[in-house]
C-alpha cells in the first residue's frame, strides 16, 4: 500500500477514531514506511498542541444582549404563518405580481402574416407594406402616402403607368 | 428526562422562550469558542455568535428536525464565519496590501514575514499564540474542519455534513491541515516530541 493510499486514514488514526479496517490499514504501511511513522509522530504532537489551546468564556453581558436582540424581534406576519417557508411566499409574491401585470397588458397585437410569397416582387413588397402599415407608429400613414416625394420616385421605374404610386397606395387604403 | 436539542428547538417553535434559553446557555461557550478559532479577536466572534442564536430564533416557525441540531447550529456558524473571513479579508486588501500587522492576526500576505516568522514568534510569542496563529494560517475551510473535528470532537459525518462535502473529501482536507500544521509547529513539535515518545512508548498503536 502506497503512502497515499493511508494519508485519509492517518489522522483518523492518530486521533484514535480510524474504523479498525482503516487502523489494520495505517499500521500495515507504517510497519514498512519510515516517511509516514515520523509523520504520524508529528501528527500526533500537532494534536496535542492543539489541545494546549485554552477556552475562553463569552464575555460577561453576552447573554443579555442576545435576549434583547431576540426580544427585538417582530413577530412572524400573517402571510409567513401562512407559507411559513420564506423563499416560498417569495416565489408566490412573485408569481402573483407576475400575474397581475400580464393581466394589466393590452390584448397584443399580432401581425398579420404575410401571405403565401407571390411569384411577383412588387406585389411581394405591397403586402409586406400592407402587413407593416397597421403597425402603431405609422401614425401619418395618409401623410406619408400624399408625399410628392413618392409620387416622384416611382414613376421613374415604371413610366407606362402615369400615376402608379397613386394607385398603388389607394389600393393598399 | 433530559429534553433532547431537538425537543427543546420544537418547544421553541411552539413559543416556549425558556427552551429557546436554554439552548443560549447550552451552546454560548462552544460557538463563541469556535467562532473565536476561527476569526481573529472575540468581539468579532460574539457578534457572529449573536448572529447564530438571532439566526436560529428567526427560523424556529420553519424549524423541521431533519437533522442533528449541532449540524444545524454550527452550519450556521461556520457560514457566519466563513463570511466574516472573507469579508475581512477583502477589506484589509483594500484598505492596503503593505499595511503592517495588527498585533492579533499575523498576514498570510507578507511572503517575507514567512521565513522569519517562526523563530521571531519563539522568542515573542507564547506558545497558545503561536498554536492560535498557525491555525488562523490555514485556508478557512481546513480550519473549521480542525475545529470542529478537535475541539468540537464531532464525527466525520457530521462534519461533512456541516462543511457540504464527502467524508473522503473532509479526510483529505484534515490530513492537507495537519501537515501545513506540521510545518507551522516544527518547532514545538520538535520540543514536545521526546515527552510524547516516551509517553506513547506504552500505547499500543
Amino acid at each position: 500500500m502506497k503512502c497515499e493510499d493511508v494519508e485519509q486514514g492517518l489522522i483518523a488514526f492518530v486521533d484514535e477514531r480510524a474504523s479498525a479496517a482503516e487502523r489494520r490499514d495505517v499500521e500495515s504501511h507504517l510497519a514498512g514506511c519510515a516517511v509516514c511513522r515520523a509523520r504520524v509522530q508529528e501528527f500526533r504532537g500537532v494534536s496535542n498542541l492543539l489541545g494546549e489551546l485554552p477556552a475562553i468564556e463569552p464575555s460577561f453581558g453576552f447573554d443579555a444582549r442576545v435576549r434583547q436582540r431576540v426580544a427585538a424581534e417582530p413577530e412572524p406576519g400573517w402571510f409567513a404563518r401562512l407559507v411559513p417557508q420564506g423563499r416560498l411566499a417569495l416565489s408566490a409574491a412573485m408569481l402573483v405580481a407576475l400575474t397581475v401585470w400580464m393581466l394589466k397588458l393590452p390584448p397584443n397585437r399580432t401581425v398579420e402574416p404575410a401571405p403565401a410569397a407571390a411569384p411577383v416582387a412588387a406585389a411581394s413588397s405591397d403586402q409586406d407594406f400592407d402587413a407593416v402599415k397597421d403597425l402603431g407608429v405609422l401614425e401619418n400613414y395618409d401623410v406619408v402616402t400624399n408625399m410628392d416625394a413618392l409620387s416622384q420616385l416611382v414613376p421613374t421605374k415604371t413610366p407606362e403607368a402615369p400615376k402608379p404610386d397613386a394607385n398603388q397606395t389607394q389600393s393598399n387604403d | 428526562m433530559a429534553r433532547t436539542d431537538v425537543q427543546l428547538m420544537l418547544d421553541v417553535k411552539a413559543g416556549d422562550e425558556a427552551s429557546f434559553d436554554f439552548l443560549l446557555q447550552k451552546y454560548r461557550s462552544p460557538l463563541v469558542n469556535f467562532l473565536n478559532r476561527m476569526v481573529r479577536d472575540q468581539a468579532t466572534a460574539e457578534d457572529l455568535a449573536q448572529e447564530v442564536f438571532l439566526r436560529v430564533y428567526r427560523a424556529r416557525k420553519q424549524y423541521t428536525p431533519s437533522a442533528k441540531f449541532t449540524t444545524w447550529l454550527f452550519r450556521i456558524a461556520t457560514n457566519l464565519a466563513l463570511n466574516s473571513v472573507r469579508d475581512n479579508r477583502h477589506h484589509r486588501m483594500g484598505i492596503s496590501i503593505d499595511a503592517p500587522a495588527d498585533g492579533d492576526d499575523a498576514p498570510p500576505l507578507e511572503l517575507k514575514a514567512r521565513e522569519m516568522r517562526i523563530d521571531e514568534r519563539m522568542i515573542e510569542r507564547d506558545r497558545v499564540e503561536i498554536i492560535r496563529r498557525a491555525i488562523r494560517s490555514l485556508p478557512e475551510k481546513q480550519r473549521a474542519a480542525v475545529l470542529l473535528h478537535k475541539y468540537e470532537e464531532m464525527d466525520y459525518g457530521e462534519i461533512a455534513g456541516i462543511l457540504d462535502c464527502s467524508e473522503a473529501a473532509l479526510k483529505s482536507m484534515l490530513f492537507r491541515a495537519y501537515e501545513t500544521l506540521r510545518v507551522e509547529l516544527a518547532p514545538l513539535v520538535i520540543q514536545a516530541a521526546p515527552v510524547s515518545r516516551s509517553g506513547r512508548e506504552g500505547r499500543p498503536s
